[in-house]
């Protein structure tokens, strides 16, 4: 608990353009017990993919997801790039802030969800020209599954707030 | 990353933004149900673009202003909250829409742990489902799911989960006599079924018999079975010793066809004990 908490006061403590994190204790349904190093691990992970997003949906490069995004979450921002090169347009996500609380490790520890209400801001951009910027919050519910060296996301889907 | 964003940028799109949020209107829904259709009003007149963008789906489609847009079934299919622009080169109009899994499940992406694993034990069956709609959106409204353990002979063992944010997990015991289950989770009319092989656990007892054969002993044991009367696996190792005065003569042996059999030299006043993994079997005292 203690490491968790200090750990979220260490994310807050980022440098200013970066994102304020809180991270709550986890309500954790299931019989699994949940490592604090796993846990940050997780949390960390997800928030790299973030930056991940970012960088893939603003430079139109579906590369860039791969360290972070696996399956059905990797194959619909695959597929959202290709529409954005199509349609001559690039958008540019930034997250302002994020409430992250892990829900579920399953059993056979194969996948890990957790809930994040996220502040953030959506850049569009068509055949180079900014139209707008809109400030969005959303819950984003998430699983995560283990790879070779990290937790990658396998489901990213936001629901509003 | 977030230090290449030009602050510049960012307050040029901000401005855009304050200046665009001032000009016409636009109505649309709130939320829809993923692939369902829907119409938007952007205010204006002329030609325009609509723009329909989140991580998960980007749209863009040439429109008339002032008039209905008519986005059709199954255009915006993916779950998620999208930021709407509408209108021409030099106005445009934002809002945002949110597109919510559609209710009738398609999927289920079902776990199941281990693949193999000895008899009779208590909740070492694990299962995690995941419900997906059509489009593959998690459908994180409560469902129920049916978790249904099938041994050939026993009658099946069923537990009914409820789904949150679109997840269910349930444990189950594995039945006391050897063979494959089936393994289902059944939400609606869909299901996903896995196959769990349950295997004979330890020995339960080990006893062996003796008998003469010419100068040596042939020890024979009877049918190695668990503790719910499985065989036990061919293969698996029975240890026999003979102790006799300060030798000592230990032989491995497999199971083969549920019996494992040696013969060791025959000394009078030999002990001779067997066993299996920690299961420790009868004992003789050799006196011929």
């Amino acid at each position: 608990m203690l490491l968790l908490s200090a750990f979220a006061a260490a994310l807050s403590a980022y440098a200013a353009d970066e994102p304020t994190v809180h991270v709550q204790q986890p309500h954790l349904q299931g019989p699994r017990e949940l490592q604090e190093a796993t846990a940050k691990a997780v949390v960390q992970n997800y928030l790299d993919s973030w930056q991940s997003l970012s960088k893939a949906l603003d430079q139109n490069r579906p590369d860039l997801l791969d360290r972070d995004f696996v399956g059905s979450a990797r194959e619909k921002l695959a597929a959202t790039i290709k529409q954005q090169v199509a349609a001559g347009v690039r958008t540019s996500y930034r997250d302002r802030s994020h409430d992250v609380q892990i829900l579920l490790y399953s059993p056979e520890g194969l996948s890990i969800q957790l809930a994040d209400d996220v502040e953030y801001d959506v850049q569009l951009s068509s055949g180079g020209k900014p139209l707008g910027t809109q400030k969005l919050k959303s819950r984003y519910i998430v699983v995560l599954t283990p790879s070779e060296v990290r937790w990658r996301v396998r489901i990213f889907q936001a629901e509003a707030q | 990353m977030r230090a290449q964003i030009p602050t510049l940028m960012g307050s040029l799109a901000l401005g855009i933004t304050s200046a665009l949020a001032q000009t016409g209107d636009l109505t649309l829904p709130k939320s829809i149900e993923a692939g369902a259709a829907f119409s938007i009003q952007c205010g204006g007149s002329g030609k325009g673009t609509l723009y329909i963008a989140g991580p998960g789906q980007m749209i863009k489609q040439d429109v008339q202003l002032g008039g209905s847009i008519e986005i059709a079934s199954g255009s915006l299919y993916n779950a998620g909250q999208y930021s709407v622009w509408c209108g021409s080169d030099s106005s445009a109009q934002t809002g945002s829409i949110n597109v919510s899994p559609a209710q009738k499940p398609s999927d289920v992406t079902f776990i199941a742990k281990p693949s193999r694993l000895p008899v009779a034990l208590h909740n070492a069956i694990t299962g995690s489902a995941y419900v997906f709609d059509t489009y593959g959106n998690l459908i994180t409204k409560p469902m129920q799911v049916s978790f249904q353990l099938s041994n050939p002979g026993t009658a099946p063992q069923t537990r009914t989960v409820e789904t949150r944010n679109g997840a269910a997990w349930t444990q189950m015991d594995s039945a006391t006599r050897e063979g494959k289950a089936q393994f289902v989770a059944l939400v609606g009319d869909v299901s996903s079924t896995r196959i769990v092989g349950q295997v004979p656990g330890d020995p339960c007892s080990i006893k062996m018999n003796a008998k003469s054969a010419g100068n040596k002993i042939q020890l024979v044991t009877d049918p190695v079975r668990d503790c719910s009367g499985n065989a036990i696996s061919d293969g698996t190792i029975v240890t026999f010793t003979a102790t006799y005065g300060a030798e000592k003569t230990t032989v491995d042996v497999p199971l083969k066809k549920g019996i494992a059999s040696v013969e060791i030299p025959a000394h009078r006043g030999a002990t001779i004990s067997v066993a299996s993994g920690v299961v420790l079997g009868n004992q003789i005292r050799w006196a011929q």
